[in-house]
């Protein structure tokens, strides 16, 4: 619904003609993102502080650097990938790290006695994607070989999950959450990568399984039910994401996770049924979680009425209410509001920063950029040519969507708050990398769906003896 | 697998319209209400960044905005705090604004219709925003002379101009300073809110307008008021005034103040009673007149249970249930549950100045743009009229009477014909002390009310000297 007219897969895969490459467009929506991100930050300058810094410069080099590289390395490596995923994600990193150098300001002013800025800190850490988005560019040609690595992938997957839960809390624990690995001064969320990984995984093991998973079924009341004993791999992940919500106390990760995986399944199967029993499960879990666990019981409470709890658990989200309110229509102009009266405004909730500010306008305009690289995402899904692709595009595509949902829903209310972060517009390094990451795998797949019949077949086919080998191709 | 793909796709963009609609109904729907909640600081921070309006005496700034380096732009501070308190309240970060700071704050903060036209033209002109003045009805010689006429003990003063109802002074003690409460620094806000609880009694509390009193005596000024209305007493009528009057339908009896007798001859003509203050002879002439009478006038003077705006809200006074005869009796000497606020009764004798006319009091005079044109002008507005002329101007020598002959002799004026009555009224401590009056008795300039909580002495004693200063500032100020 995303694509334009001169974009038609089919006309691609008839292979008649060469298609357009597009790279032109993508670097035209390259520089219009690095313009709104060094505009933002200059109003930002100019608002709160009076005069523009000599940090803005430096600031507007490096972050055009960043995106000429990533722009040049997709344009050698992946010269067929989808023009619109790249831009999108640098304007989300470019309008987050704006509104993060406006929260620094924000403190810097109220005399905070914290005096780290956050802001080149997270350019820091965008440098430190981009460097793993060329990675996994130059190093994964064709994304089909991950699927030879999805059980360690898997293995992977679950250790980073259970790392926080295993680890002592001093050196997990973060606000009542327990998803932090915390060594010398850096926290890291593995849950950005084990999700991921897990991915992966669930992409290569349902491409194997969804025939025995989608045929094998009777009827009931008008829903194709699978036979008892295929609900194995369901019920492993619900149990897994059961284990995260109770151990790390993490509703976020558990629904990303779980959700990831039943619309895969769905996808794979193309079975209904699989979505009904999955959200009867959950629904189940929650409940049984609702009624053992005082903080998800506290959790719902202060979602359902965050005002009554307002001198408590309800104070984030009300104050976030307090700021989108306040920000109305045309909100209050970049620096002109008072984000910083939300706590951990930077990180978990900066879309109401965003909503305060830019208003109505605004944040769904930034939300329409995520519906733009999920769509994308999911167009690649569609047109690539293998089962595998086609199941890890979607299931990397729907992540970011549910992931935003999810974040989005709980600032606005709309949702119980989840400790999930804001891909690439909140702080936070973890997500940031990962998602750099899932972003240069969708980049590879949409080349590999994009790109002409090569009449020489797939590239590597006879490699699967010497794996290592082709890394270093 | 494309099927259920599109549909993920589509699902995807129904969560994502779910999310866009929530939005829209928060940031528009609900945006006015998230907007004025009183926990939302943003408005607040707004504001401090705006100019505030100045609150205006007699020409003079008694709260004004002055620009800081701080975080919030403009510090609010008041030149002479504590004596101007009960009437401009205060502007705090902390616990919201008071009083003229309340009452007005549309005007002060800018946000008033009134202002609509000059806001639009700061938003064209780029000129920042700032908020309109208020200027005040209130005289500063009257306003000091009643604080410093209270200093040391718990009451209020109210002094009204007659012919208009312009509030001339309203005062109240103990006092606070409202700078301390309007700081930039919550820490030392809280500080000195807690250090004023602490107090017994209460400084912030305006007890000209937010407390109702017993009256006692001076209500006997609407009792005599309700007989010559009547058109069956004039003030030479002779009225029974025992010793000791048994009230009906009880064994209870009802004194006079200390016990004394009113007249050797068991009754006296009305304006002796009320130059006396006779309890005996004011009760029995409640009993006569009847409650109907009695509480038609008392609403007439305005004690109709119902609260009003001067803008600062005023609390109701109130004559209270009246079951029998002998609370009727006991009521129309100001006791039982008659509760007036100091307003009130400066009310009563404004009425009975200005020939019987009760005008509406204001404490506004001008609003002012911030380029200092005026946008409002207050008219002054008659509420009723409780008494004819003829009956007003007989009121005036029965409380000319009090004055020169009676129990009011401290709050007479050289030079000056004074009218006044007082009041000591019981209460659960030591007597209130009251003296309602005005001067000069041929043309009043000036009404007050005089309230001294608990002074334990007489309303002649410790009120009338009070009342008679503060006239004296006044007729001394208008050249006379």
């Amino acid at each position: 619904m995303t694509a334009g007219p001169t974009t038609d897969p089919r006309a691609a895969a008839a292979g008649t003609a060469t298609p357009p490459k597009r790279r032109g467009t993508e670097l035209a929506l390259l520089g219009f993102a690095v313009l709104i991100t060094l505009v933002a930050q200059a109003i930002v300058d100019l608002t709160v502080t009076g005069s523009l810094t000599t940090e803005l410069a430096t600031f507007g080099l490096w972050f055009t650097a960043l995106w000429t590289v990533a722009h040049l390395v997709v344009r050698r490596w992946a010269p067929y990938a989808d023009p619109l995923l790249l831009p999108a994600v640098a304007l989300l990193i470019g309008l987050g790290l704006s509104f993060i150098h406006r929260l620094d300001l924000a403190a810097r002013q109220a005399g905070s006695t914290v005096s780290r800025e956050d802001a080149p800190v997270q350019l820091v850490w965008a440098t430190l994607g981009l460097v793993l988005f060329v990675g996994v560019l130059l190093v994964l040609r064709d994304h089909r070989l991950l699927s030879r690595f999805a059980y360690t992938l898997a293995l992977i997957g679950l250790v980073l999950l259970a790392i926080p839960a295993v680890l002592p809390a001093s050196l997990s624990e973060v606000n009542g959450a327990k998803i932090w690995i915390r060594v010398a001064g850096f926290s890291i969320q593995p849950g950005e990568f084990a999700k991921i990984c897990l991915t992966v995984f669930f992409a290569a093991y349902l491409v194997d399984k969804r025939d025995v998973l989608a045929l094998a079924s009777r009827r009931v009341m008008g829903l194709e039910l699978p036979r008892g004993r295929d609900l194995g791999p369901v019920l492993v992940a619900w149990g897994l994401s059961i284990l995260v919500l109770v151990f790390e106390r993490d509703l976020g990760s558990s629904l990303l996770l779980f959700g990831i995986f039943v619309v895969m399944l769905y996808v794979a199967t193309e079975r209904a049924s699989w979505l009904v029993i999955g959200l009867g499960l959950f629904a189940g879990g929650a409940l049984i979680a609702y009624q053992l666990f005082g903080h998800v019981q506290q959790r719902v409470d202060s979602w359902l009425d965050p005002f009554e709890y307002y001198d408590g658990s309800g104070f984030q989200v009300a104050q976030a209410l307090f700021g989108l309110g306040t920000g109305g229509l045309f909100g209050a102009g970049l620096g002109g509001g008072r984000p910083d009266q939300v706590p951990v405004a930077k990180s978990d909730f900066i879309a109401a920063a965003v909503g305060e500010e830019l208003g109505l306008f605004g944040l769904v305009a930034v939300i329409i950029v995520y519906l733009v690289l999920v769509e994308r995402g999911l167009r690649t899904s569609l047109i690539v040519r293998d089962a595998f692709g086609k199941l890890l595009a979607a299931g990397l595509s729907f992540a970011i969507a549910w992931q935003v949902f999810v974040v989005l829903g709980g600032v606005t209310g709309l949702l119980p708050l989840t400790g999930l972060t804001t891909p690439f517009l909140a702080y936070g390094g973890s997500s940031l990398v990962a998602n750099f990451v899932l972003v240069a795998v969708l980049v590879r797949i949409s080349d590999a769906a994009r790109r002409p019949a090569a009449p020489t077949g797939p590239p590597k086919p006879a490699l699967g003896d010497a794996p290592t080998e082709v890394v270093q191709t | 697998m494309n099927a259920p793909l599109r549909r993920v796709a589509i699902s995807v963009l129904v969560l994502f319209t779910l999310l866009i609609v929530n939005v829209n109904v928060i940031q528009v729907v609900r945006s006015e209400e998230l907007r004025s909640d009183g926990r939302n600081t943003r408005v607040l921070a707004e504001e401090y960044d705006r100019e505030r309006g100045s609150i205006v005496v007699a020409g003079t700034e008694i709260a004004n905005s002055i620009p800081t380096d701080d975080r919030l732009t403009y510090l609010r501070q008041y030149a002479n705090g504590p004596v101007w308190a009960p009437v401009t309240g205060y502007y705090s970060l902390v616990y919201g604004n008071v009083q003229m700071e309340r009452a007005a704050n549309g005007v002060l903060s800018g946000t008033d219709d009134r202002l609509f036209v000059r806001r639009l033209a700061d938003l064209f002109t780029g000129r920042d925003p700032s908020g309109g003045d208020v200027v005040l009805t209130t005289d500063p010689a009257v306003q000091e002379t009643a604080m410093a006429g209270l200093e040391g003990v718990t009451g209020a003063v109210v002094a009204l101009d007659p012919s208009t109802g312009a509030v001339l002074g309203m005062a109240s003690t103990p006092t606070y300073d409202p700078n301390q409460l309007s700081s930039h620094e919550p820490a030392a806000i809280r500080e000195y809110s807690d250090q004023l609880d602490s107090l017994e009694i209460d400084p912030r509390l305006n007890r000209a307008i937010d407390a109702r009193y017993s009256p006692g005596s001076i209500f006997k000024v609407v009792v005599s008021a309700a007989a010559l209305a009547s058109g069956e007493y004039t003030s030479d009528t002779v009225v029974p005034a025992p010793d000791e009057l048994t009230l009906p339908q009880s064994t209870s009896t009802l004194e006079n103040f200390g016990g004394s007798a009113c007249d050797p001859s068991g009754q006296q003509s009305l304006i002796d009673a009320l130059t006396i203050s006779c309890n005996t002879a004011f009760a029995q002439l409640g009993i006569d007149l009847g409650e109907e009478r009695v509480r038609e006038m008392a609403e007439a003077f305005g004690i109709t249970g119902e609260g009003f705006d001067i803008p600062l809200t005023v609390e109701g006074s109130t004559l209270g249930e009246i079951e029998n005869d002998a609370q009727l009796g006991v009521s129309s000497i100001g006791q039982q549950d008659v509760q007036l606020t100091p307003l009130q009764a400066a009310m009563i004798a404004s009425a009975v100045a200005n020939d019987g006319t009760l005008m509406s009091p204001y404490l506004v005079d001008q609003v002012r743009a911030p380029d200092l044109s005026v946008i409002d002008q207050t008219d002054p507005d008659e509420l009723g009229e409780p008494v004819s002329a003829d009956v007003a101007g007989e009121l005036t020598e029965m409380m000319t009477s009090v004055v020169e002959n009676g129990s009011g002799r401290r709050a007479r004026i050289p030079g000056v014909t004074v009218a006044g009555k007082t009041g000591t009224a019981e209460n659960a401590g030591p007597d209130h002390n009251w003296f309602i009056g005005f001067a000069p008795a041929d043309d009043p300039q000036i009404a007050v009310a005089v309230f001294v909580a608990n002074g334990g002495g007489t309303g002649g004693d410790v009120s009338a000297p009070i009342a008679r200063d503060v006239m004296q500032a006044y007729l001394d100020g208008q050249g006379g």
